[in-house]
């Protein structure tokens, strides 16, 4: 069975057809879906890729949250469905709240676009149940507002649930806790600022995204499978 | 309904970081302003509200800031009706 991953375009996504690209590569099938749509039409797994949704006006993914697309997110996410934020995806997943904390500037003011290395915390989550814990890759950022930041009850919460799913070795951003990536309480939604997509092939200089691609696929295959 | 003018300030929580204010902050001495600290940046949200008094003005700005204008997760705000 193929499973069908379902990747959200807003107004101002860009990297959904990178997205689409790397899951076809690796035998998923991918479909847009419209962020006015109120419905995730039976796909098996969401991503909500990176970009400037609705433009980023007022904050990072602010007014994305509200599109009717993001209800029907949501409800996929409660009944366990697997749902990656990706950049500003995970920034629309915070500010939805299917995600604590939010996205800071970064602590140097500046742009950054370049590959960093990212230490693998957990493989209970739909993101990394293929790779290894301890594992190290290199996988690219691209983005101003990277700055992972949360009151101290969430990052202990999220410390003591082991929900901190990659963890940048060189903090690039000022991160919080060097956090490149979370989930939530059951692992099925997970946020992370670096593109795995753009990491998905030797030619873009590294194929580390692999393993976080095929975990998703994985858990979409689970997941189709088990509403069969 | 009288029109009441909202000005909404939407800063920093105390114990977020707040890099543009830091950095402004650093770059004051270079003009010799060797006597500044605490600088922080925010956003100022102006707007025209119909509402019955100024009270309720207040109750549903407030409520557009919990809602949207403001992320509580990082940032206070403070709403100001005239």
């Amino acid at each position: 069975m193929t499973a069908r991953v379902g990747v959200v375009r807003f107004p101002g996504t860009n990297c959904e057809l990178d997205v689409q690209y790397a899951v076809e590569q690796l035998g998923g099938r991918a479909e847009l879906l419209w962020h006015g749509d109120d419905s995730t039409k039976g796909v098996d797994a969401i991503v909500v890729p990176g970009g400037f949704a609705h433009g980023d006006y007022l904050r990072t993914g602010a007014i994305a949250r509200f599109s009717p697309v993001m209800h029907a997110v949501g409800d996929f996410s409660r009944t366990g469905g697997p749902v990656v934020g990706i950049c500003n995806g995970f920034q629309v997943l915070c500010e939805a709240r299917l995600l604590p904390g939010a996205l800071q500037k970064n602590a140097g003011l500046k742009f950054l676009c370049e590959t960093v290395a990212l230490r693998v915390e957990t493989t209970s989550t739909a993101l990394t149940s293929e790779a290894r814990v301890g594992d190290v890759l290199r996988i690219p950022i691209n983005h101003f507002e990277g700055n992972y930041s949360c009151d101290e009850r969430t990052l202990a919460e999220l410390r003591a649930e082991e929900r901190v799913v990659v963890r940048y070795v060189d903090n690039p951003n000022g991160s919080l806790d060097d956090i490149a990536g979370i989930c939530n309480a059951t692992g099925n939604v997970v946020g992370l600022m670096p593109h795995p997509e753009r990491a998905s092939d030797a030619l873009l200089g590294s194929s580390d995204g692999l393993v976080l691609l095929k975990s998703l696929l994985a858990a979409a295959t689970s997941r189709a499978t088990m509403l069969v | 309904m009288p029109a009441f003018h909202a000005h909404v300030e939407v800063t920093h929580l105390p114990g977020i970081a707040d890099p543009a204010g830091a950095t402004v902050e650093r770059a004051l001495p270079a003009l010799g302003y060797t006597n500044v600290a605490q600088v922080h940046i925010g956003k100022t949200i102006r707007l025209v509200v119909d509402a019955p008094d100024a009270e309720s003005a207040r109750e549903q700005v407030t409520e557009m800031c919990e809602r949207l204008l403001a992320n509580p997760v990082i940032e206070a705000y403070e709403v100001v009706i005239s």
